[in-house]
């Protein structure tokens, strides 16, 4: 009970010093996870967003954009795929499914997509989990008819019923064009966590025949999205699409097309868990001088726990277990600044991309941020604990005499 | 049976000129258990400096010093603080109590390292000394007297078998000087501990059977008085 007691009094004693400190540590240690979970978790989950595809085949391009456009619904389309480009991909005996997308107009940003009910009725966009409706029913075959993904349908606080005229363009231009085409919401579906969410999506033909839409291609679409019979048929499409065709672009496999993105803005992760680690040790730079500044009027108290009997390896290890304790009360506070950061975080990147992180999904770095911050703070507690170690008990005590 | 007895202690120190000072040159000294003794010293006297070497504070140049059975003269600094821990207790001048602590934990600060903490021993110490309505306060909410009275629970609460007490009037006014005095004297003997008291303080020394004059005993004090 000594040395509890000990470290206790003395943390209230430098209450000040106490709390600045183990919020700097908190901060720290926030950061530090923060920026890992962000990172490690983004890149799992983007790299096996697929919607439960195998590849995409795209006009002549970069693999990335198509897989940008076509499953994350965030680029431009490099271009359109021409009515016999699909029939035969569609009927190509390495193919379990193909499922055409048109892109080309938003709803005030929020993007309209022309596919076939297929999409939903077909495929499932994870293993084992399958499309389901919220409400209402899927969109049929021509009508102008809208199935909405449930977080555009909560931001656009959409019902069923609920009518709409679609702006032309990918992003939303406030006076911009707006089809004469009214489309009735027919079916909300259930939350998928993936980008598909955030898509309205409408009949093939309701995008290819819109009022305004050049008629010469509307047979064409943006993309053909598609589940492959066994993985190397991969190999022998992208043989024939990418290396000898030079019409088309066959983006497979997509998470390794998505992987490559991280590893080019690798850098980006890097600096900030560079950053992390400067606070981290700034915060433990800080418990060494705040304890050390105190040192001389500490002094005192030292040798009096020494004359009581105290060994100087007691005082050495209270001090030591005094700065690992702000390490301890700073990595709790920091739980606190991580779910604060994260929670923001991921709120912000499934508005974005409709991917959703899970922050308080257990991940190794809740243990062993906490425990580098309290052995960083324990080492800053070693210099003070030297001076502890070294306080002359006569003189102190009995400084005249 | 002697409970303390020194042989040829020697301390000296460094010197500003770079030389060693004799401070300490006691070539015996003896103190019975239960025994209470008062030693006339001027401050400067090194007196203090004797007080730390029996506490084993300080480490002795040469000689010994024989208690419970060791030689604190020569013991290594970790069983010196073990062995002060067990059998000795340390009443100071200016009370040096730990001003961030309760009385309680003063008082059970001072049994700690040697008998271990004991909140019902500790808290019938300082019934004893009048506290006991105080256990939860800290140091500078005591008067000067009550705060030497947490001192004399605390050298004593760890049972030791000699009570060290180095001017503990000197910071108190008259009356609660002698009231500590009195204090020390009594719980000492109810505690069945030795007590070596040193003072300069003539009406301190004369309530005392057993006085001896430090610089009768201290080969070196002729050289350290002013």
């Amino acid at each position: 009970m000594t040395l509890p007691l000990i470290i206790r009094r003395s943390l209230r004693q430098h209450l000040l010093s106490t709390v600045v400190t183990a919020l700097s540590i908190a901060l720290a240690g926030g950061l530090l996870m923060t920026v890992w979970v962000v990172k490690t978790q983004s890149q799992a989950l983007f790299a096996q967003t697929n919607s439960g595809f195998d590849a995409v085949l795209g006009a002549r391009g970069s693999p990335l954009q198509l897989v940008l456009n076509s499953i994350f619904h965030l680029e431009a389309s490099p271009g359109n795929v021409a009515a016999e480009d699909l029939q035969y991909i569609a009927r190509h005996p390495l193919i379990k499914a193909a499922i055409p997308i048109a892109v080309g107009d938003n709803f005030k940003g929020w993007r309209i997509v022309g596919t076939v009910p297929e999409l939903f009725t077909k495929i499932e966009y994870a293993p084992g989990k399958k499309y389901a409706l919220a409400g209402g029913r899927l969109f049929e075959g021509t009508a102008k008819e809208a199935v909405v993904g449930s977080f555009a349908a909560q931001a656009l606080g959409w019902k069923l019923g609920d009518t709409f005229h679609p702006f032309h363009g990918l992003t939303y231009v406030p006076n911009g064009d707006q089809h004469p085409d009214v489309f009735t919401v027919t079916g909300i579906l259930a939350p998928t966590n993936t980008p598909v969410d955030r898509v309205i999506w409408i009949p093939l033909a309701g995008i290819q025949s819109m009022s305004g839409h050049d008629p010469k291609h509307a047979t064409e679409v943006s993309a053909v999205l598609l589940q492959l019979r066994t993985p190397t048929a991969g190999v022998l499409l992208d043989q024939m699409y990418n290396k000898q065709g030079n019409r088309l672009t066959l983006a497979w496999p997509i998470g390794s097309i998505i992987a490559g993105l991280f590893n080019k803005i690798s850098w980006f992760d890097e600096v900030l868990t560079l950053v992390a680690w400067l606070v981290a040790l700034v915060a433990a730079g800080s418990v060494l001088s705040s304890i050390y500044n105190s040192m001389s009027a500490r002094q005192r108290d030292i040798a009096i726990l020494r004359a009581l009997g105290a060994r100087r390896r007691l005082v050495f290890g209270a001090v030591v277990a005094e700065a690992a304790t702000i390490g301890v009360l700073g990595s709790l506070a920091g739980g606190a600044v991580y779910a604060l950061l994260l929670t923001g975080i991921a709120a912000v990147i499934r508005a974005q991309t409709g991917v959703v992180l899970e922050p308080f999904a257990w991940q190794p770095v809740f243990a062993w941020a906490p425990a580098a911050l309290i052995g960083l703070c324990a080492l800053g507690g070693l210099v003070p604990a030297f001076k502890a170690y070294r306080v002359p008990v006569a003189e102190t005590l009995a400084p005249t005499s | 049976m002697s409970l303390l007895t020194l042989s040829s202690l020697k301390k000296s120190f460094m010197a500003p000129d770079g030389g060693r000072k004799m401070i300490v040159d006691v070539p015996e000294f003896s103190l019975a258990a239960g025994q209470q003794l008062a030693l006339r010293g001027e401050s400067g006297s090194g007196k203090t400096t004797f007080l730390h070497l029996i506490a084993g504070i300080l480490a002795a140049d040469s000689g010994s010093i024989r208690l419970d059975e060791q030689d604190m003269a020569v013991l290594a600094e970790p069983a010196r603080d073990r062995l002060r821990a067990r059998t000795i207790g340390y009443i100071f001048q200016t009370f040096n109590l730990l001003q961030g602590y309760s009385c309680l934990e003063n008082v059970l600060l001072g049994m700690a390292f040697g008998a271990g903490a004991d909140r019902a021993r500790a808290t019938a110490l300082l019934e004893r000394v009048g506290l006991g309505q105080r256990l939860h306060h800290l140091p500078r909410q005591l008067s000067t007297g009550q705060q030497q009275r947490v001192a004399v629970a605390r050298a004593l609460a760890g049972r030791p078998q000699l009570v060290l007490a180095d001017e503990p009037t000197g910071n108190l006014d008259h009356r609660n000087g002698r009231e500590a005095l009195a204090l020390i004297r009594e719980t000492c003997r109810e505690a069945g501990a030795a007590l070596l008291l040193v003072s300069h303080d003539p009406e301190v020394l004369a309530a005392f059977e057993d006085v001896r004059d430090f610089a009768q005993l201290n080969r070196a004090a002729s050289e350290v008085a002013p």
